[in-house]
């Protein structure tokens, strides 16, 4: 077996290690596992049958030629199980090693806890090393500064205050441009819906907003935004393990929610929002639920197109297939009204095999792709999985990806990219904008008539 | 030698018994308070209704994805396991002892059923063995510790069969078949064997992890 090099070129990793002594790691570990080793941490790694059966479930493994190491088992095996044997008496070199599993080779898909006979759950596991490692300051560095700046700005991307409200007013110009009295309204209380979105919208593709907008617009729902923090429902603190930071953050955001008087929060299409926003960082703030009920883009859209208040003009023409990411497939059941919703709005639909809650991931997910380009390389040799099951449905017709995730939109771009599969990859919001019967336009037309 | 089988038969089996309840017991009990302490959502999510779903789904031969991903190991885990546990529990002469001991008695297997359960049992832990050497991604996985559990549940059925045949040293093979059956026994609390009682608990969770939080199946 040809040992994979653990020199990353990544600062976050390598100055770090340096810096850590063996006291350090067994003090640290035993400080987490004080407060925080609990019985799962425990029924996990001791119930585990090393059976092996949750290898194949793993994308990790299979593109690596079936390389055990990438088995789901095969890393605890590296990381929580020797950590715990040893009681944290490693060296900082095992540390290395140990972030680099679990930070970069685990999406925490958790595809593997659905094939593993007694649950075991390995992307949890995989989080208290990333959380082990956080304490040590053991984090690749670009996820890292993603983390500091959700805990100084409250937003993944270091987006100022006044950049957000510019950037909502940028939009709703333009799409009043579109849609004579259009407006995106900021801080109306007591509206219905407070609709949030992840950082990197109004970083790079702002134009999703206006889509929303206009979808919101031509549905004559109520809706607001907030102008402070708490308008980015993201957190890639959740995926450092730094849990106080995701409680800070989900706290903004929730507040922002209560102060608005809404009903409830629709969020946008992101993956691993809605895993911190309804699973993780409730739960760390102490709700069992949200304390503001949450809604998913897919699910607002399939409201949406059931009810009637958007209709569609005319279907995309050209076949798609649809990736279903975990977090909302998995993590939130949401693959059949995704699929809904594609029936409504597509003419020809492919499958992808295996689809559902059994489909492969991204390989961008569980804050892999934030991890950056040092890791890059990495990620794009454990994708030969995704792309056979891609190519695949490209043989049978497919030529446009849906992902419903901002996360896997950017994997998937990397996967089509590198294995030349000349596909493309959209959002059900930009089919939704695309297909939607828009009345302004009627109107338009009448009037130039 | 009829001394130490009277030993071992007798105040040995006691301790074997209470050993193996005592520690499941305990080892549930110290599980379910390091829960109550430091695991809240596990109490929080916990629903009999999904966690009898998702047990049901792994107790059916084939009945999830995994199962049917890895159709030999399911059939030979299946054949494995309902005949590791029925065997023992409804063997003839087990229950025969029982009777002599206590006056109660229950139904037994047929004679030929137990034999052949017995096979079953020592050609199922030949397969795991087996797949533990032979595939990479198990054999990764598996440390002394693995290959010495198939070992100790391999000794009192492979005595067994000895002494049902009345091979040669019957009554040295008889006396370790007591006091293996009695070291199985009394391991199952402290090795991965306690995935025998754990089984049910943490598919329950995660059944219900799936199921009342994710909306997905786990199967
Ligand atoms: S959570 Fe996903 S990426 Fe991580 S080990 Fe399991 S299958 Fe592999
Ligand atoms: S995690 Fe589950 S499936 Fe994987 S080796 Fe352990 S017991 Fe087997």
């Amino acid at each position: 077996m040809e040992q994979t090099s653990t020199q990353t070129g990544d600062q976050g990793l390598e100055k770090s290690v340096a810096r850590l002594t063996p006291d350090q790691i067994a003090k640290t570990l035993g400080e987490i596992l004080k407060s925080e080793g609990g019985a799962r941490l425990k029924a996990y790694v001791k119930t585990c049958m090393s059976c092996g059966l949750c290898a194949d479930a793993c994308h990790f493994y299979l593109s690596h030629e079936n390389d055990p190491r990438f088995s789901p088992a095969g890393k605890v095996k590296q990381t929580i199980a020797p950590l715990l044997k040893k009681k944290g008496a490693v060296d900082p070199e095992f540390i290395k090693r140990a972030a680099l599993v679990a930070f970069t080779q685990c999406n925490l898909c958790k595809r593997c806890v659905m094939y593993c006979p007694f649950g075991v759950d390995v992307a949890w596991l995989m989080l208290f090393v990333r959380r082990l490692c956080s304490r040590l300051g053991v984090v690749p560095q670009y996820i890292q500064d993603t983390a500091h700046s959700h805990s100084v700005t409250k937003n993944q991307m270091w987006v100022k205050e006044d950049e957000w409200i510019d950037t909502v007013f940028w939009q709703e110009e333009e799409a009043a441009e579109e849609v004579p009295g259009l407006t995106i309204p900021l801080e109306r209380e007591g509206a219905d819906i407070m609709y949030s979105v992840i950082a990197p919208e109004p970083k790079f593709r702002a134009q999703l907003i206006y889509q929303a907008a206009v979808m919101f617009h031509a549905a004559g729902v109520s809706w607001t935004m907030p102008a402070t923090p708490g308008w980015d429902n993201s957190d890639m603190a959740m995926y450092t393990g730094e849990n106080e930071i995701m409680g800070r953050l989900k706290r903004a955001h929730f507040e922002a929610a209560m102060r608005l008087r809404v009903k409830r929060i629709v969020m946008g299409e992101c993956g691993h929002a809605l895993r911190s926003v309804h699973d993780m960082g409730n739960r760390w703030l102490g709700w069992k639920t949200p304390p503001v009920p949450v809604t998913h883009a897919i699910e607002f859209y399939w409201e949406l197109l059931e009810s009637g208040k958007i209709r569609v003009a005319k279907k995309l023409k050209t076949p798609v297939t649809l990736h279903d990411p975990c977090n909302v497939a998995r993590g939130l059941g949401l693959h059949e009204k995704a699929r809904d919703v594609m029936a409504a709005l597509c003419e020809d639909f492919v499958e992808m095999h295996p689809n559902r809650e059994y489909n492969i991931c991204c390989g961008a997910g569980g804050g892999v792709i934030n991890c950056g380009p040092p890791h890059k390389a990495e990620r794009l040799a454990a994708s030969s999985a995704k792309a056979k099951q891609l190519f695949d449905a490209r043989t049978r017709g497919a030529r446009t990806i849906i992902a419903p995730c901002h996360n896997c939109h950017g994997g998937l771009e990397d996967i089509v990219e590198h294995h030349h599969l000349g596909m493309d990859l959209k959002f059900l919001g930009d089919v939704i904008y695309e297909c939607m019967e828009k009345p302004w336009k009627k109107d338009e037309e009448e009037q130039g008539r | 030698m009829t001394k130490a089988y009277v030993f071992a038969a007798g105040p040995l089996l006691w301790v074997s018994v209470i050993v193996f309840a005592a520690g499941c017991l305990l080892r549930l009990g110290r599980l379910a308070w390091l829960a109550r302490k430091k695991d809240r959502p596990v109490y929080a999510y916990m629903s009999a209704h999904y966690a009898l779903r998702s047990i049901g789904r792994w107790l059916v031969p084939m009945g999830t994805e995994s199962m049917r991903k890895h159709p030999v190991t399911t059939v030979v885990s299946f054949a494995f396991h309902a005949a590791v546990v029925l065997v023992p529990l409804f063997l003839f002469a087990h229950v025969l002892l029982f009777y002599e001991a206590f006056g109660i008695s229950w139904w037994t297997l047929p004679e030929e059923a137990a034999y052949a359960g017995t096979l079953v049992v020592l050609a199922g832990l030949v397969y795991f063995f087996a797949r533990r050497l032979i595939r990479p991604e198990v054999r990764y996985l598996s440390g002394p510790a693995d290959f010495a559990l198939l070992v100790l549940v391999a000794l009192p059925f492979a005595t067994g069969l000895w002494a049902f045949h009345h091979g040669p040293g019957v009554r040295v093979v008889m006396l370790l078949h007591v006091l293996s059956g009695e070291a199985l026994l009394a391991a199952i609390p402290f090795t991965k064997l306690s995935h025998m009682f754990l089984f049910p608990f943490l598919r329950g969770y995660m059944g219900s992890e799936f199921g009342s939080v994710r909306h997905a199946r786990d199967w």
